[in-house]
């Protein structure tokens, strides 16, 4: 395979033998470009972290679970590639005037995040530095150092790189879904990688070497987001930052839980079709979509058919999808917004959850009229929560009827016992959302992280 | 006071440009080849066969090691030789090494590392303080600390209450993962390149697995992208399989622990179990405190012993223990091998002395602060292990930090809020707790450190010593001592990589010491410098006239001239300037077994008030506000002191809140990457966070009276732990003590939440 884009302004032109080669490992192994480190090889701890751009923008992104084909027709920018000793970026002076690193392991990636946010204009500090792990500092320097620097100039080579990008040529392989469905029709074994945020551990965890890939990032007809009459189309390739934007004005509340869904690097490069694809029981994304009563259009060739996205999940590891089958897109129909999503874990940001319970429920006159609630991590997939369901429709809307429907969700689940919770804690937390629930739509109690000292 | 500058760390530039190099990021020769471990998935068994056909054929293998292959001795204990490199016959914790890949790549070693078809017979495996109690499974037989007569005072205390804390482990989760490399030499010799706090220990534990002598081998360390206590003994496993590797295939070799290896395979902060009895009077006044450690140590012997010891030594914190009884249990059990970790033990002891104090504020229906006070030591007062104390400000340091956080109003304002809304959701809290940690090596031969200054003739000077940096600026305060004795700027001053060919026989970087011993040997050297000037000044310019070093000038009387023609000008004179510089820490005597004696050279202080919300549905919560005034003396660099302090909190209260380390019942650490342990993230530090430097000379002579700052902020950390408890003792059904154990994940404060009078905690 054959690939281009630019690294610190010079183009590359690579032959790659092998599709899942990470661009962590060819910048150090192959390039001797040592200052983007390895912290964990999966995504966690930010060490990686380099900045890409192209026609939309600049985004930060983990280098240790990107396949280098993903970088082609972009423009790359390395620690390296952003300022040296005697001509520093802002954000690499600010840094060092204000103490904000210690070992300095973390430092470079913790510069391209904020290179990033800075080149973005964005100063919700912790968000863009929530996917960075230090273990030195405690952090407080290095936010002033952010702080510091929100206002200085953005350098020119910025600019450069957007402009840089155009000359490439179209990449390999599919580049429109209908191309996609043909070429998957007649490769049904290989693997389609969307952002590679789960991909990319088979690769560097489970050491999993794989055959036959497509990347959907060089799809763009799969990463479109359509606000129309009925409802909210939803391309598979968008990202998770694409769609927290999407759903900020309509679903506030499901734009709040995907602020926490991991990291400014991991949301930038995971799309909400891999998140559903996977099947993974702790994914956010399925939760709040089957509580918004999303549809889903699985494509296979020319064929296509619209299930509900709670059918789509069979039982831990099955999915309803056939053989040469993917996600297309995920419909989301026109509604009032009643949704709160509720993500627990160990650590408010770039935690898997231990539960995310996604409550959806309509009262009309004092009384629940319909209602849907469905739960992560309660079960073996995404599941609904439907005893708990028809104990409410119907009733009022008291907080009487909701501690009778919280007895009732042992019959809808039986939740996981493992590192991230006891199963009595997930039952108990669980319960305790729908009373949640119910105390803040009749009142006006803050949430945790609302408050100051 | 301070005498010195806030300059930023050394190498701060190469830290934001990605200059600064760490182990696997210094160029190898293109022969250079690459380990990895293959490892148990048993907590204990017998090896009864193996078959690495399928990893010896594997790509890109070079060649394949078991313990039978090794050249000298199979042992990286850094202390009782129990410890083999590759398992020998029997293998006891999964995640135990047990043969050795060395392959073209470090992805081609990790795949082969899995293709070992190894059987293990199991046996009995001892997981935990309960199945090792039980067993009788442990390193040493008790150790006790008597003073006065704790059991009489115990039974005519007026009150009594007795209750039992569990404490968790830690993850040092250093951004580097362990890392080394070994180029072997001219006649046999290895130079090793290893991320370790401790390079002469490595240099030994490599010359012993080559059956070289210690000369043989060389240890460089210019950086570790963070150590904590993690990279002082958990090094040479690495560096010791790269040189035994490289002499094997005589080609350089390099290792570096994918983060779930490196997580799998090394020791962790001890978890602890402390059973405790305290007697006191009306007014809180404790008058016997009885304690008994139940300590984890894992596998291996490692540096369990002295780590129990300290925290022991700890069992009082800031508070004076007139009758006192404290017995420790080191248990040996079939998990990673826990080493030390920043504190080194301490935390722990301190973690159960403020239990106690908390819960008998809460049996008296008193601020936790009023009793606090009312046992701080005042100088002369001895310790549980017989030390009089000589430096205590701590009584002092707390009302002036109590006065500037406004602790008193914001307690009374928190505690009617919560009062006035019992069916809140949300819960505050807030806890004031004091912190006196030891310095010295317990150990007491430790305390030694050696350094090596150059002057080049043209006046720039060479700075080596026998500490590392591990990103806690070492380097910088130690360079700041050589620039302030010979008054140059700080960038005359070239800091050097620790290297065991410059600077021999040192100890670890360790137990908060690098500053103290370090910066004092350099002072050495850089004094018998300027003594061999400033007496070849006097007889060359015939003056009898005091010469100084200031402002890169050197004086004597009416002649002056720049350091650089100085040195220059000695040189021509066949003046020496070279020189090493020695200190061993004075007064400190302490006999381990018997329980008495001066451990500590001096103590430091510190005080945090951490305010916090918890949600009672489901015990999530957060930090509001921390405020810290703590000790380290004349400051060496109040804004790298600063940077311990801010970071030491983060650390202790991630310890005691989201980081909870879980094994299966198979023994099976299922917490074995950021994915499942969760360090603090950015926004879990404190939204307000005000930190202060008491005002406070060290009483002992130290470098310039600055005082140790590694270690003894990480346990202001615990004010989080008491703040959450504060928050749930207003939430739950009854007004019993929440008895939180650590750390306080959300489930555990939810439990604290549903805790019921009976003190079952079924929710």
């Amino acid at each position: 395979m054959e690939i281009a884009f630019l690294l610190n302004g010079e183009t590359q032109n690579v032959s790659v033998d092998n599709p899942t080669v990470t661009l962590l490992d060819w910048l150090r192994e192959t390039k001797g470009l040592h200052g983007t480190k390895e912290g964990c090889n999966e995504g966690d701890c930010g060490a990686c972290t380099v900045m890409v751009t192209d026609a939309d923008g600049s985004k930060s992104l983990n280098a240790c679970i990107l396949f280098l084909p993903q970088l082609h027709g972009k423009a790359l920018r390395t620690v390296e590639g952003v300022g040296t000793q005697s001509d520093m970026h802002p954000v690499q002076s600010a840094m060092v005037e204000h103490h904000g690193s210690q070992c300095g392991f973390c430092t470079p990636g913790f510069v391209m995040s904020m290179v990033s946010a800075h080149a973005n204009g964005a100063t919700d500090h912790d968000n863009q530095l929530a996917g960075n792990l230090c273990r030195c500092t405690g952090y407080a320097p290095i936010i002033r150092a952010a702080e510091a620097v929100e206002n200085a100039p953005r350098p020119d080579w910025i600019a450069a790189d957007q402009d840089g990008v155009s000359k490439f040529a179209k990449p390999t392989g599919p580049t429109t879904s209908n191309e996609l469905a043909a070429w998957y029709l007649k490769n049904p074994d290989a693997t389609l990688v969307g952002g590679a945020t789960d991909v990319g551990l088979w690769v560097t965890k489970s050491l999993r070497d794989l055959e036959q890939v497509c990347f959907l990032s060089q799809i763009p007809d799969l990463a479109k987001i359509e606000h129309r009459d009925d409802g909210l189309h939803i391309g598979a390739g968008v990202t998770i930052t694409a769609l927290r934007d999407a759903v900020a004005d309509i679903y506030p509340d499901f734009a709040e839980m995907l602020r926490r869904y991991a990291s400014v690097q991991i949301r930038n490069a995971a799309t909400i079709g891999g998140n559903i694809a996977n099947g993974s029981p702790i994914g956010d994304g399925p939760p709040a979509l089957i509580a918004l009563g999303a549809t889903l259009t699985l494509r296979r060739g020319d064929e296509r058919r619209e299930i509900l996205l709670q059918d789509f999940f069979v039982e831990y590891g099955k999915q309803d999808r056939k053989t040469g089958e993917f996600v297309e897109s995920i419909f989301i129909p026109k509604q009032d917004d009643r949704l709160k999503c509720y993500k627990l874990s160990k650590r408010f940001d770039q935690d898997i959850s231990a539960v995310c319970g996604c409550f959806n429920i309509f009262v009309k006159n004092g009384t629940v009229e319909c209602c849907a609630i469905a739960f992560g991590g309660m079960a073996g997939t995404p599941k609904r929560a439907d005893g708990v369901e028809a104990a409410l429709i119907g009733k009022p809307w008291t907080r009487e009827n909701v501690e009778m429907a919280m007895q009732l969700f042992p019959n809808d689940y039986t939740p996981m016992d493992d590192m991230r919770a006891s199963a009595e804690y997930r039952m108990k937390a669980a319960q305790n959302m729908l009373l949640r629930y119910f105390i803040e739509d009749t009142t006006d109690q803050p949430c945790v992280l609302e408050v100051s000292s | 006071m301070n005498h010195m500058k806030p300059t930023p760390h050394d190498a701060a530039p190469l830290h934001v440009t990605g200059a600064a190099r760490y182990i696997d990021d210094i160029p190898m020769p293109k022969n250079a080849l690459s380990l990895a471990f293959g490892l148990s998935d048993v907590a204990h068994g017998k090896i009864t066969a193996m078959d690495l056909d399928a990893v010896r054929s594997a790509d890109g293998v070079v060649a394949v090691i078991t313990a039978d292959d090794l050249p000298a001795s199979n042992d990286v204990s850094p202390s009782v030789h129990d410890e083999p490199m590759l398992a020998n016959g029997t293998v006891h914790y999964i995640g135990q090494p047990i043969f050795l890949v060395i392959a073209d790549t470090h992805l081609n070693a990790r795949k082969a590392a899995r293709m070992g078809k190894v059987e293990i017979q199991p046996l009995p495996a001892i997981l935990t303080i309960d199945q090792a109690i039980a067993a009788d499974s442990k390193f040493e037989d008790p150790i006790r600390f008597l003073k006065g007569e704790p059991d009489s005072a115990m039974k005519s205390a007026p009150h009594q209450i007795s209750g039992s804390i569990e404490i968790g482990g830690q993850e040092h989760f250093y951004l580097e993962g362990q890392a080394a490399s070994a180029l072997p030499q001219e006649n046999g010799d290895m130079l090793v390149h290893s991320s370790t706090q401790h390079p002469t220990e490595v240099q030994h534990k490599v010359a012993e697995s080559l059956g070289l002598p210690f000369n043989a081998v060389r240890v460089e360390t210019r950086r570790m992208g963070g150590g904590f206590g993690g990279k002082e003994s958990q090094a040479n496993a690495l560096a010791c399989a790269c040189a035994v590797a490289a002499r094997i295939t005589n080609r350089p070799c390099k290792m570096r622990y994918d983060r779930d290896d490196d997580m799998m395979i090394t020791g962790k902060r001890h978890d602890f179990r402390i059973n405790y009895q305290v007697g006191f009077d009306d007014d809180g006044t404790l008058q016997s405190v009885m304690m008994e450690h139940f300590v984890r140590c894992g596998w291996a012997q490692d540096l369990s012993l002295p780590v129990a010891d300290r925290a022991m030594l700890h069992s009082d914190n800031a508070y004076h223990l007139p009758h006192a009884k404290i017995i420790s249990h080191r248990l040996k059990t079939n998990t990673q091998s826990a080493t030390a970790y920043r504190g080194f033990g301490g935390p722990q002891g301190v973690v159960a002395i403020e239990r106690v104090i908390d819960e008998v504020a809460h049996y008296l229906g008193r601020d936790p602060l009023e009793i606090r006070r009312a046992n701080f030591y005042e100088n002369g007062q001895t310790t549980p292990y017989h030390m009089t104390i000589e430096d205590s400000v701590i009584a002092p340091l707390v009302d002036q930090l109590a006065k500037a956080s406004d602790y008193a109003n914001r307690r009374l304002a928190i505690e009617s809020e919560n009062r006035a809304n019992p069916d809140a959701i949300l819960k505050r809290g807030i806890a004031l707790t004091p912190v006196k940690f030891g310095i010295s090596f317990t150990l007491t031969h430790l305390n030694q450190a050696g350094a090596l200054v150059h002057i080049y003739a043209d006046g720039s000077v060479h700075l080596n010593h026998g500490g590392t940096e591990m990103g806690q600026g070492l380097f910088t305060k130690v360079a700041q001592v050589a620039a302030h004795e010979f008054g140059l700027p700080l960038d005359m001053i070239k800091i050097t990589a620790s290297d065991t060919a410059k600077v021999p026989n040192t100890s670890a970087t360790a137990a908060s010491s690098g500053s103290d011993l370090n910066g004092m040997a350099v002072r050495d050297a850089c004094h018998t410098l300027k003594g061999r000037i400033a007496a070849f000044f006097a007889i060359h310019f015939e003056t009898d006239a005091a010469v100084e070093f200031v402002d890169g000038m050197v004086r004597a009387g009416s002649h002056e001239m720049t350091f650089a023609d100085a040195a220059s000008l000695a040189y021509q004179n066949r003046i020496s300037l070279s020189a090493t510089g020695f200190y061993a820490t004075p007064k400190i005597k302490w006999d381990r077994m018997a329980g008495r004696g001066r451990p500590f050279f001096y103590f430091a202080y510190g005080a945090a008030v951490t305010e916090v919300v918890v949600d009672t549905l489901t015990g999530e919560n957060r930090i509001l506000r921390t405020d810290i005034l703590h000790d380290v003396g004349a400051s060496l660099n109040p804004a790298i002191d600063i940077g311990q302090i801010e970071g030491g909190y983060v650390q202790g209260a991630g310890w005691l809140t989201t980081e909870e380390l879980v094994w299966d019942d198979k023994g099976n650490l299922r917490t074995h990457a950021p994915s499942t342990y969760k360090i603090p993230a950015c926004s879990d530090r404190p939204r307000v966070f005000n930190v202060e430097l008491f005002d406070n000379e060290n009483a002992e002579d130290t470098i310039y009276r600055s005082k140790a700052v590694g270690e003894p902020p990480f346990m202001l950390g615990i004010s989080a732990f008491h703040a959450l408890s504060h928050a749930v003792g207003y939430a739950g059904a009854s007004d019993i003590y929440p008895n939180l154990n650590a750390p306080a994940t959300p489930e555990e404060l939810l439990r604290a939440v549903y805790r019921n009078a009976d003190g079952t905690d079924a929710f």
